[in-house]
Order: structure tokens, then C-alpha cells, then sequence
């Protein structure tokens, strides 16, 4: 001791902390989204520290497309029973069926613009007034001007241009009823960071993360798994390769990369040296320049 | 120990002790602001070849003849189209010593609003001043505004050296000028840099063009300034966010005052004052989930348990018996509004104040600034969008406040519009 200084990531951490503990006073139904990847796991990890020792205020909610990897919804499973807290489950395929929601058209439909249509569905039926994502800004630029308190109007939608400033740690989350916000505590964190804390804190992963062998097709540079979601085209076949995933989405867009990091400090090595942002294999963001910030725009996380 | 030897065979070594400093950068389209931040990006390797590819397609779509790393940091549809800047961006690159947040603000005017939100969470503030214009006015206002936010350092990058013959006489007068104007503000630090954000001189490495300077790189003075101490170790406060009574029985005495230390030291053992109610009682414990703390200090996010029982809640604060903050209704500060509708005086409005919210209600302008001149003017007391005053208000109740030049934390507040919700003004208690 002696130096009163913190580091990066304690610093982060205590933002983060912080963020939860105020979003936990100001409103009155919370909820945590759970995509089930390593960005929610960390956002679990943090809200229990910012409670402990009491248990997590707030209910994880899942927006499953069913078109997710079977060792993401096991991993799921398991951790809202470790952490003791409610787990609400949203399927896309109830909205298809509702008629809210309609597939694409085509040989093999993405799910993911539908997820907004669910999320919003379930925001409304939970009656939750604010919903913890775990964006970052570094992820993508629309992300990059999104705010910790983002405020959404009644129909869940953001409006980028009209934002609230947010000045020193004063958060502004006062709201018409209807109105909901979006709420992401590490805003301020990059993919290394969170590579970083999750060694340092021991956070556990969905083995998906690690590397593995797995059938997978090259389509347009990206390397889609074998699933039942997945048809494949005309002149595609399916090959054995070592892969591992940077991001969790749906099976039939989340791109696989070639890797034999099969620890975290390999994957963090990696991660180090990659020449790609961790979305560069994400197919929904690749659609067009502002897929991003339309999305973001409708609701989506 | 054994994990911090295997941080140091990665590629990251002493990750783990890295450090944080966040810093704003005010600028307009043509003074190489996106340059520059766009080469600390690619220099440190935080820009990705997709988002170079991204950029490299959208310049050429464009027409640009090169490429506008401007595209990087204007993520929005609008500001693309525009071509300008429209909100704070915020920016992240790392080196092996500290990670880097920029809070990126466009320079004219009518955003003064946008770089006052950047400047309120930086600990240094980038001034880039075009070598072949020296100090206008958009130098002056981005300098008060550091200097009215608090920031303890400025680091004035006279850019574009390169169209000036790397003329150490033109540094050297814009030094002076900046200097003489800058005696009416209040700023402990300021280091000036001569740079050429496109060509990388001193951006990075030390430049071979300027053999007159002998001061650092830009880079290495942001990994080198020391901003820790920039803290206030002194005045302790901790508002308290929210009480943590856990519904078990292991911990069912457990009664925590969660928060984040705003200034001072709290130690296990001391005594604290609770306020409003003024009741004493000692340290019990500092916890957190990875066990107890001897000692907490910002900006740390902890759990207090206290000796006694006391009724403690919400927008209360943790102090000391000796040191305690001001209790007080009528606040004299510094306003910078930040809505369209301007500020009614007379009017009803909602403030956030550490974990607090008041009504208050406006009670006198006393001046507005003239933000390129530093004039106070007593005529004009039209506060509008971007402007920035002094003003008094009366609160519903009693506040726990400091003065902002003494703690950023328990000296600022925000003002909201009871009606529409939206932050309206940004204020600095005086």
C-alpha cells in the first residue's frame, strides 16, 4: 500500500459497480439481459460484487432465438442457479407464432433483427423500467455515442440525435411511464479489458470460447457451425477445423475464427495480436454501414 | 503471485497494473483533430484492419482522397452526412503503461454543451492549435472550459508544424500568446507540443524535424502525467447509494451503506459522521465480495458497516467528525445549460446532486460569460443552449455539498426539467 491509485481495471470495476447500484435505487423493475456471452457473464459477475453479500436484485432475461449453441443454453442454465436468481426466458419462435414476429424470407433466415421485436414483447410483459446490456463502445461506432443511462421512448426506440448529456458520475434516469431505458455498465471496457478481468477474477466460460474442433462452412469469409438451423448451398460442404468463438450469437450467423487458444492467456495473446475487431465476424453487421445504429434505433440491445 | 508470473509470459505484460487516464480533445473539422486521434489509434495498434477497410470504403465512396479517419470516430448516420461531429464519441486505446479513454468533442460553438460533458469526466484536456492560425477564439473558449471543469492539466499540441517550416519562432510566439490569455484561468499543468498530426512529428516518436524542442512526445507525456494525486485524499465523503441487507441468515446482521468513496480516506476503526443526522460512530468493516478492507480511497465503490445502529439511507453522506461538507439551500454556482429551452428564471426545476435530488427554483442570474472573451457580462442574463453563467438557486432541502474547485464529486450537479425529463443544465457549486 502506500499509493492510493487504482488500476484500470479496479477503476472500471468500480464504475461498473457503481452504475449497478444506482440503476437499483433509481428504478423499480430491472432486469439484466443474458445473451450468454462473455460480455453478460462479466455483467453477472460485476452486479453480484455490487451487491454482496446480498443476492442480485434483478432477474436475468434471455431473448433465445432457438437458434442458440447448446452449450450456451446449458451454460445459462447453470449460472442463474449458481447465482440464485430468476431466469425469464423470451423465445422468438412464441413471437413468430403470436404473428409479432415474421422469418425472413430465404434459404437461411436470421433471427437476429427479431430478437428486438421479442425483447420488447418481454420488456412490456415484465413490466421492467430498465434492461443492463452488455454493450461496449468500443464494439462498434454507433455504440461509441451511446450513453450509460440510454433512454428509450415508448416504443423502445432510440433516438441518437435527442440524448441526454451525462455529465461527472450523475446519472439522469427519470422517465414518462411507458418510457424505458438501457443501461450499460461497461461502456467504458474493450474486449481486452474484459479478457483481462475475467482471468484476474476467475470468471467461468461457455466452452465454445476455448478452442475446439467443430464442422463448420466457409460462406462469404465467414465460418458458420453445422446446426440444424444451418442449409447449406449449393457447392458448400461442411469441414472439420479448429476453431473457437470471440463472440456468442446465433449459430447461424456468429462466425467461427481458427484457433488453437485453448487457455485464457493464449486467448488473450490473441486477442492482443488480432488485426480484427471481435464483430468482423459478426454477418448482421455487415449488412450496411448503419446496420448497427438502425438496429440500435428499433430496439435492438 | 503465480498468476501475475503468468500475466508476464502473454504478449500483455504488467496488463494488470496498468493504469487509466481519460482526457478530452476539442476540435473543429479542419484543425487535425480526427488526425490526430485517429494516428494515436493506429500508432498503438487499437485500430482494427476491418475498421481500416470500413473507413478506407466509405472515404472512397465519398470521394475523400484520402482516408478521413474523421469516419472512425463519426459513428452516426447524421454526422456522417454532415460531415461534422454532433456528440461526445468516446475512444479507447492502450499502451503497456496505461489504457486511454478520449472523450471526443466537436469544437464550434454550438456544441460548447458537448465539450463541457467531455470535460466533466477528464483528468486532461488536448488543445490543438493550427500553427499557421495561433490562438483564435475557439483556443480561448476550449481553454475555459478545461480550466472551468477543473482539469488539472492541458497539453497544448500546436499542430501542423510541417506548414510552418517546423518553425521554432512560430511555436514560441503562440506559446507566448496562449500564456498571456491564459493568466485569467486557473490551470496547474500546461505543457505545449509542437506536432504534425499527419506527418506522426512528436506525435509518437520524438520528431527529427524540431531539434529546438527538447520536451516529449505527446504519447509519452499522456503515459507519463501523473493524475493520481489529482484526487482529493483529503475532505473524506462517501454519498450513500444504497443499504445492503442481505435475506439470509449467514449475513443476517449484515447492514452495508454501499457507495463510491468521493474524496478522503476511510479507514476500519475511524470515526465517521453520518449527515444530515449528524450522529457519530466508527468503521466497523469495509467490504467487498473479495473480503475486508483496511482502507478505502477514491474512486473506490465499497460497503460501510458501521458500530451502532443508525437510520441511514439513500443521499445521505459518510464524513468525518472534524471535516464535513457544507448543509445548505441557498447555492451559488456555475451553469452551462445544455437545452434548447432556455433557463427560466424564477422556474421550478429538479436537481441531482451526489445521490440526492432536490427540487429547486432559480432565484438570480448574476452573469453570463462570454465564452471566446472571458467577459462577464451583467446585461445579458439570457441563459440558452451552450451558454454559461453564474446563478443562484434555493433547494427544497438541504444539500451536503463542496465547492466544485474542492471536490469535483460533491461540487457538481445536474439540472433536469420536471416535465420532459432531460438533463438541462450542467452546474459547478462555487
Amino acid at each position: 500500500m502506500g499509493s492510493y491509485n487504482l488500476s484500470h481495471l479496479e477503476q472500471l470495476e468500480s464504475e461498473a459497480i457503481y452504475i449497478f447500484r444506482e440503476v437499483a435505487a433509481q428504478f423499480e423493475k430491472p432486469v439484466i439481459l443474458f445473451s450468454g456471452g462473455k460480455d453478460s457473464i462479466t455483467m453477472v459477475h460485476l452486479a453480484q460484487k455490487a451487491f454482496w453479500p446480498a443476492k442480485i436484485p434483478f432477474p436475468l432475461l434471455h431473448i433465445d432465438t432457438g437458434h442458440n449453441f447448446p452449450e450456451a443454453i446449458e451454460f445459462r442454465d447453470n449460472l442463474a442457479k449458481k447465482y440464485n436468481v430468476k431466469l425469464d426466458v423470451g423465445l422468438v419462435q412464441d413471437s413468430i407464432d403470436r404473428g409479432t414476429a415474421k422469418e425472413e424470407k430465404g434459404l437461411n433466415p436470421s433471427r437476429n433483427t427479431l430478437q428486438s421485436i421479442t425483447l420488447l414483447e418481454k420488456l412490456e410483459e415484465g413490466k421492467y423500467d430498465a434492461a443492463f446490456g452488455g454493450g461496449r463502445r468500443d464494439e462498434e461506432k454507433a455504440r461509441a455515442k451511446e450513453r450509460f443511462f440510454s433512454h428509450r421512448d415508448d416504443f423502445g426506440q432510440w433516438d441518437p440525435k435527442n440524448q441526454r448529456s451525462e455529465l461527472w458520475n450523475l446519472y439522469n434516469g427519470m422517465k414518462a411511464p411507458g418510457e424505458s431505458f438501457r443501461i450499460f455498465p461497461i461502456s467504458n471496457w474493450t474486449e481486452m479489458d474484459v479478457w483481462q478481468y475475467i482471468k484476474k477474477e476467475k470468471i467461468e466460460l461457455p466452452s465454445i470460447y476455448f478452442s475446439h474442433e467443430r464442422n463448420v462452412v466457409n460462406r462469404n469469409g465467414v465460418l458458420i457451425a453445422e446446426s440444424p438451423y444451418n442449409t447449406l448451398l449449393e457447392g458448400e460442404k461442411y469441414e472439420k477445423q479448429i476453431i473457437r468463438y470471440r463472440t456468442l450469437g446465433c449459430m447461424t450467423i456468429t462466425g467461427a475464427v481458427n484457433s488453437d487458444a485453448d487457455t485464457l492467456d493464449k486467448i488473450i495473446e490473441e486477442v492482443a495480436a488480432a488485426r480484427q475487431t471481435e464483430r468482423g465476424n459478426r454477418a448482421d453487421d455487415k449488412r450496411s454501414e448503419a446496420a448497427m445504429e438502425d438496429r440500435k434505433r428499433q430496439g435492438y440491445f | 503471485m503465480e498468476e501475475v508470473k503468468d500475466i508476464n509470459n502473454t504478449a500483455t505484460a504488467g496488463y494488470l497494473d496498468m493504469d487509466l487516464l481519460r482526457f478530452s480533445t476539442a476540435g473543429s473539422v479542419d484543425d487535425g483533430k480526427s488526425t490526430l486521434i485517429g494516428r494515436l489509434m493506429y500508432d498503438t495498434k487499437s485500430i482494427f484492419q476491418d475498421q481500416m477497410d470500413a473507413m478506407e470504403e466509405s472515404s472512397r465512396n465519398r470521394g475523400d482522397e484520402h482516408v478521413n479517419l474523421a469516419l472512425l470516430t463519426d459513428g452516426l448516420k447524421a454526422e456522417r452526412e454532415q460531415g461534422i461531429t454532433i456528440d461526445v464519441a468516446y475512444r479507447y486505446f492502450a499502451t503497456p503503461k496505461r489504457k486511454f479513454i478520449i472523450a471526443d468533442t466537436p469544437g464550434h460553438i454550438q456544441y460548447t454543451r458537448n465539450m463541457v460533458t467531455g470535460a466533466s469526466t477528464a483528468n486532461l484536456a488536448i488543445i490543438l492549435i493550427d500553427a499557421r492560425k495561433g490562438v483564435i477564439e475557439q483556443t480561448k473558449r476550449h481553454s475555459f472550459i478545461a480550466s472551468l471543469l477543473q482539469i488539472k492539466h492541458i497539453v497544448v499540441c500546436i499542430n501542423k508544424m510541417d506548414l510552418v517550416d517546423y518553425s521554432e519562432e512560430v511555436f514560441n510566439q503562440i506559446q507566448k500568446d496562449f500564456l498571456s490569455f491564459d493568466a485569467k484561468l486557473e490551470i496547474p499543468d500546461i505543457r505545449f507540443i509542437p506536432i504534425s498530426a499527419l506527418n506522426g512529428d512528436n506525435v509518437v516518436d520524438k520528431s527529427t524535424n524540431m531539434d529546438w524542442y527538447k520536451g516529449p512526445s505527446l504519447l509519452w507525456t499522456l503515459e507519463n502525467v501523473q493524475v493520481a494525486s489529482d484526487r482529493n485524499f483529503i475532505d473524506s465523503r462517501m454519498p450513500v447509494q444504497w443499504v445492503i441487507r442481505p435475506q439470509s441468515d449467514k449475513y443476517h446482521d449484515f447492514r452495508g451503506y454501499a457507495g463510491l468513496i468521493s474524496g478522503g480516506i476511510f479507514r476500519k476503526g475511524e470515526e465517521v459522521t453520518v449527515l444530515p443526522s449528524g450522529f457519530t460512530s466508527k468503521i466497523k468493516s469495509i467490504s467487498t465480495m473479495d473480503g475486508e478492507l483496511k482502507e478505502a480511497f477514491p474512486p473506490m465503490s465499497v460497503t460501510i458497516q458501521l458500530e451502532d445502529e443508525i437510520d441511514i439511507s439513500r443521499g445521505d453522506m459518510l464524513a468525518k467528525p472534524n471535516n464535513q461538507p457544507t448543509v445548505g439551500q441557498d447555492i451559488e454556482l456555475m451553469v452551462c445549460w445544455l437545452n434548447i429551452n432556455p433557463l427560466k428564471l424564477g422556474g421550478k426545476y429538479l436537481i441531482k446532486h451526489t445521490t440526492n435530488e432536490a427540487k429547486c427554483i432559480i432565484k438570480d442570474v448574476k452573469y453570463k460569460v462570454n465564452v471566446n472573451t472571458l467577459e462577464k457580462n451583467e446585461e445579458d442574463k439570457s441563459i440558452s443552449a451552450n451558454d454559461i453563467g453564474r446563478i443562484t438557486i434555493k433547494t427544497a432541502r438541504p444539500l451536503l455539498y463542496d465547492s466544485y474547485r474542492k471536490n469535483r464529486n460533491t461540487g457538481s450537479l445536474i439540472i433536469i426539467d420536471e416535465f420532459t425529463h432531460e438533463t438541462v443544465g450542467a452546474g459547478m457549486i462555487i
